[in-house]
C-alpha cells in the first residue's frame, strides 16, 4: 500500500485473537488494511463485541498483534517491545473511555497531570489551562464523584489532550451520557482535537453520534474477523 | 506530579488501611527499639556500676547476692564479717580504701545502711566524682542519731533536712517492726544517678547498736566494700585467693564489673527471647503491609490498568506499591520513635525505683540508625507480592468496570 505523505496510521493484516470459553481460539480482530490521515476525525460503526475496543487497544500498544504491522508516523510500532508501546502510548495516544476511568482518589487536576505524568511530563499551568478550555476551570479540586457525568467526561477529555497526542482513540465516548451531554461531549471532542491539531478515531455504535462525521467506516467491512475460530 | 506524588496519593486514598498498619509496624518497632536499648544500656549500667570500689568482702556464698546487697543494694545480706575481718583488709598494703557497711533497717521499706564518713569523704562514686549535699545539709556525725538521705528516696519519701523518722527492723517494711530511736535528716544527697540515691545512709553504730537488734553483731558489718590500689590487679588476684581458694569464712567479689557480667551472662536466654518476640512481632507488621496491600490489590486493578492505558511502564506500577510498602513502613518507624519515648521512660523510672539505676531514654544507640533501615526494607520486601500482582495487572481486562 502507497503511503501517503499525511498518512498518520498504516496498518496492514492485523490479526489479535483470545481463548475461546469453549477451547480453542477465537479471532477477534482481522483487519487486512486500514489507515488514517494526520489530523483526520474518522468514526468506526460497529456492533457491541464486533471487537472495535480490540482494535483501538492493538492501535494504542495496549495489546500486542499476532500478526500485522502498525506503522505510525511511519514507525513500526507493531514491533516494538511491552515499554516501548508503554512510552509510545504515553507520548501519541490519548484516551477517551465509555466509562472515563478517571482515577477516584485524584481530582479534577490530578487526573489531567496524570495524562502527562508518563509522557511529556507533569505541567500544572497546561493542565489548568485544558480544564479551563473544556469548562472546568472552577472545578480543579474537586473529585470525579462530586461532578456529574458529563463533566467527568469533560475531564476525560482533557486527560486525553493533556500529553499533546498525535491520535485520539475515543471508544464510545458518550455511551453513558444522556443525549444532550452527549451531543455537548461529542463537540468537546472533535473541536479539542481539531485545535490541538490531533487525528480522532471514534468507534460507536450510536447513529446519532455516527450523523456528526463526515467520515464514517463500517468496522465489519474493515475487519474480516466474525468469530472466527483459529487453529490453536 | 512524579512518582512520589503517584504513592502520596494512593496512601491518602487509602489513608485509614494505611495509618492502621503503619500504627502496627510502629508498635513493633517501638518494642524492638525498647527492648534493645533496655537491654544494653542495662547491662553497661549494671556491669559498670561499682560505687568506686573493686570489691567486696562479705560473709561466705554468693559472690552475686554480696554484690548485689552491697552495690546495688538489692537482695539480703548472705551474712556478717567480724570487725576484726574489716580491720585486717582495711590495714592491706594494696588496699587503699576499706569502708564497711550495715544493712538490716528500712523506713517504708527504703534500705538504711550504716556507714562510715570515709563512704563520703575518701571515696569517689565515679572517676572524681564525690557524693555532694544539697544546700544546707551536712554529713552526718558519726556519734549521733542523724541521716543523710539519698535524692531519690528523698523524693519519694518527701523527707527534707530537719524531718525525723523512726527506722523500721528488716529490709521489708513492716509497720509493726518500728524502733524506738528517732533519727534526724540533716542532709539531702545530689543526685549521683547509682544505687546510692535511694538509700538513707546513717551511722555504723547506728544500725550496729538498734534496739531489738542482736547485741553480739554490734561488732559486725554486713560487708566491706574495698578499693585496691591502682594498678593493684595482682592485689585482687591475691586476695581472691586467700579468701575465696584458701579461707572459708569469707567471700571475696573481684571484680565487682565481672561478677555483674555473669548475671547477665546467666539470663541471656531472657535477653535472646525478648529480642526473638520483638523480632516476631516485626514481621507480623511486615506481614500486616502485606495483607493491607495485597487485599485492596483487587480494588485497585482498574486503577492500575488505567495508569498503564496512560502510559506507565509495568516497572512503573511494580515501583509505586514497593515504595507505598516501604512508606508505609516509613511511618510506622516515625511514629515507632514515639512509642518508643513513652516506653522507654515508664520502664527507666521502674528500673531507676528499683535499682537505682539509671538509663538514659535519649542517649544515642546504632539501634536508632539501623532499625528504621531494617524496618523500611522489611516493608519493601513486603510489597514485593503486590507489587508482582500490581506487575501483571491485565490492561485491557481491567479497563472496564467490573460490575
Amino acid at each position: 500500500m502507497k503511503k501517503t505523505p499525511s498518512s498518520l496510521l498504516q496498518i496492514t493484516g492485523l490479526q489479535k485473537s483470545f481463548s475461546a470459553p469453549g477451547g480453542g481460539r477465537q479471532r477477534i480482530v482481522d483487519v487486512p488494511a486500514f489507515h488514517l490521515d494526520a489530523g483526520a476525525q474518522l468514526a468506526l460503526a460497529g456492533t457491541s463485541g464486533s471487537g472495535k475496543t480490540t482494535f483501538l487497544n492493538l492501535i494504542a500498544g495496549i495489546l500486542q498483534p499476532e500478526a500485522g504491522t502498525i506503522l505510525f508516523n511511519g514507525v513500526r510500532v507493531s514491533d516494538y517491545s511491552e515499554s516501548q508501546r508503554d512510552g509510545f502510548r504515553a507520548q501519541n495516544i490519548g484516551f477517551i473511555f465509555q466509562t472515563f476511568n478517571l482515577l477516584q482518589g485524584y481530582t479534577c487536576l490530578e487526573n489531567v497531570l496524570l495524562g502527562m505524568l508518563f509522557g511529556r511530563g507533569a505541567s500544572r499551568v497546561r493542565a489548568v489551562s485544558l480544564l479551563e478550555r473544556v469548562g472546568l476551570g472552577d472545578r480543579l479540586h474537586h473529585r470525579p464523584h462530586q461532578l456529574s457525568t458529563g463533566q467527568q467526561q469533560r475531564v476525560a477529555v482533557a486527560r486525553a489532550l493533556a500529553n499533546q497526542p498525535k491520535l485520539v482513540l475515543a471508544d464510545e465516548p458518550t455511551g453513558n451520557l444522556d443525549a444532550k451531554n452527549a451531543l455537548a461531549a461529542l463537540a468537546l471532542i472533535r473541536e479539542s482535537c481539531r485545535e490541538s491539531g490531533a487525528a480522532l478515531l471514534l468507534v460507536s455504535h450510536d447513529p446519532q453520534v455516527l450523523g456528526w462525521f463526515d467520515d464514517v467506516q463500517d468496522f465489519h467491512q474493515i475487519n474480516a474477523a466474525v468469530d472466527r475460530e483459529v487453529a490453536p | 506530579m512524579n512518582l512520589a506524588g503517584l504513592v502520596y496519593r494512593s496512601l491518602r486514598q487509602h489513608a485509614l488501611s494505611a495509618i492502621v498498619t503503619a500504627a502496627s509496624v510502629a508498635l513493633a518497632g517501638g518494642l524492638l527499639l525498647t527492648v534493645w536499648v533496655v537491654k544494653t544500656q542495662s547491662q553497661a549500667a549494671f556491669t559498670g556500676v561499682n560505687g568506686g570500689f573493686d570489691a567486696v568482702l562479705g560473709a561466705r556464698g554468693s559472690k552475686l547476692q554480696l554484690v548485689l546487697n552491697s552495690i546495688f543494694h538489692l537482695e539480703a545480706s548472705p551474712g556478717n564479717v567480724e570487725w576484726r575481718d574489716f580491720l585486717y583488709i582495711q590495714n592491706n598494703p594494696n588496699v587503699e580504701l576499706a569502708v564497711p557497711i550495715a544493712v538490716g533497717d528500712n523506713f517504708h521499706g527504703w534500705r538504711i545502711v550504716g556507714t562510715t564518713p570515709d563512704l563520703f569523704d575518701e571515696s569517689e562514686y565515679a572517676p572524681r566524682k564525690k557524693f555532694e549535699l544539697c544546700a544546707g545539709g551536712k554529713w552526718f556525725d558519726p556519734l549521733r542519731r542523724e541521716a543523710v538521705v539519698g535524692s531519690f528516696a528523698a523524693e519519694k519519701l518527701k523527707l527534707k533536712i530537719g524531718d525525723k523518722f523512726h527506722p523500721f527492723h528488716g529490709l521489708i517494711f513492716d509497720e509493726h517492726k518500728q524502733h524506738a530511736e528517732t533519727y534526724v535528716v540533716v542532709g539531702l544527697l545530689k543526685p549521683s544517678n547509682t544505687p546510692a540515691d535511694k538509700v538513707i545512709w546513717i551511722p555504723l553504730e547506728g544500725i550496729q547498736r538498734m534496739s531489738g537488734h542482736n547485741p553480739a553483731s554490734a561488732t559486725e558489718v554486713s560487708a566491706v566494700l574495698v578499693k585496691l590500689k591502682a594498678s593493684s590487679a595482682l592485689a585482687g588476684f591475691q586476695l581472691d585467693t586467700f579468701y575465696n581458694k584458701q579461707g572459708d569464712r569469707l567471700t571475696f567479689a573481684w571484680p565487682i564489673g565481672r561478677v555483674m557480667a555473669e548475671l547477665f551472662d546467666k539470663i541471656g536466654w531472657f535477653d535472646r527471647v525478648l529480642t526473638l518476640i520483638a523480632w516476631l512481632v516485626a514481621l507480623v507488621a511486615a506481614s500486616s503491609i502485606l495483607a493491607s496491600i495485597y487485599n485492596s490489590m483487587n480494588e485497585r486493578r482498574r486503577e492500575l490498568a488505567i495508569l498503564r492505558a496512560l502510559g506507565a511502564r509495568r516497572a512503573t506500577v511494580f515501583a509505586v506499591i514497593i515504595l507505598e510498602a516501604a512508606s508505609i513502613s516509613g511511618l510506622g518507624v516515625i511514629l515507632a520513635f514515639g512509642i518508643y519515648a513513652v516506653l522507654i521512660s515508664v520502664v527507666a523510672e521502674i528500673i531507676r525505683a528499683q535499682t537505682g539505676v539509671v538509663l538514659d531514654p535519649f542517649a544515642f544507640d546504632p539501634v536508632m540508625l539501623w532499625e528504621p533501615a531494617v524496618f523500611i526494607a522489611l516493608g519493601a520486601l513486603a510489597g514485593v507480592i503486590p507489587a508482582v500482582k500490581a506487575y501483571r495487572t491485565d490492561v485491557a481486562r481491567n479497563l472496564t468496570p467490573l460490575s
